[in-house]
């Protein structure tokens, strides 16, 4: 005697949902997205293990020194003196800002100390470090 | 004569709908960086924000254009810094570290120097200018 099925078994993958699906992955692709970037100097950043996250790369605003010493911000050159105005430029229209420094490991630290203080008086306080995450 | 209509209910087809999410998709796949900056972070104090601190709550870390650090007057390898400022925050709690680094000093070490504070937990750092 053979038993008959009771419920039908559809070999077919349910589509009817996917659209969703896709929507979903879409909408988080377009919230984390940010379109552009500075390219900035070529540096080497130097290493470290006590690192953390920068929170949101839509509050960052990334200052770059090569190892001659030449300051990029947002893809122009600009000198000691100048980056005072810039950065309280980004920083009044971004309150929540962060910096972050991208520093070549041979850059020297009277450069970098003119930086603090310039940074101090453009009111950009929070500073990050930029650094590569060091093994071990 | 009446024309007959051709669709009886106004609809928008929806068979191609799920193609050009899935355009739209890659599109923002590709775009999307994810890889995020890492760091360390440090706040500065805001200008004309100084203020005075017990001597004995301030501890010196000397950084020379070498790279060799003086701790508290104290010569130490910079491997070792983290094990002392944290010998030295449990006995003082109130305890600033103030680093100060020669202008020469090469950018590398004064890292490598904020790295061991931060791994002795060292919450209050103080960058001082060099002079």
């Amino acid at each position: 005697m053979i038993v008959k099925r009771k419920t039908k078994l559809s070999n077919e993958i349910p589509t009817a949902s996917m659209p969703d699906i896709i929507f979903m992955l879409l909408i988080f692709f377009m919230v984390t997205t940010v379109l552009r970037t500075y390219d900035g100097l070529p540096v080497e950043l130097p290493k470290a293990k006590r690192i953390e996250k920068l929170k949101s790369k839509r509050h960052t605003a990334h200052i770059f020194v090569d190892k001659k010493g030449l300051i990029s911000i947002q893809d122009k050159l600009h000198s000691i003196e100048t980056v005072r105005h810039v950065m309280y430029e980004i920083r009044a229209a971004d309150p929540m800002l962060t910096v972050s420094l991208k520093a070549d490991r041979a850059a020297q630290m009277g450069l970098i100390s003119d930086i603090h203080n310039e940074l101090r008086k453009a009111d950009a306080l929070k500073l990050n470090y930029s650094t590569k995450t060091a093994v071990n | 004569m009446r024309k007959k209509r051709r669709f009886k209910r106004g609809e928008i087809p929806t068979a191609s709908m799920a193609d050009i999410a899935f355009l739209l998709l890659i599109f923002f796949l590709v775009t999307t960086t994810i890889d995020t900056d890492k760091g360390l972070g440090i706040v500065l104090p805001a200008e004309g924000e100084e203020i005075l601190i017990k001597k004995e709550n301030i501890l010196n870390c000397l950084i020379n254009s070498q790279g060799n650090v003086l701790l508290g007057g104290v010569p130490f390898r910079i491997k070792d810094i983290s094990k002392e400022v944290r010998r030295r925050i449990a006995e003082n709690d109130k305890l600033i570290i103030s680093v100060k680094a020669h202008e020469k000093t090469k950018y590398n070490d004064y890292i490598a120097v904020i790295d061991q504070l931060k791994m002795a937990n060292a919450k209050r750092i103080s960058i001082a200018e060099s002079d």
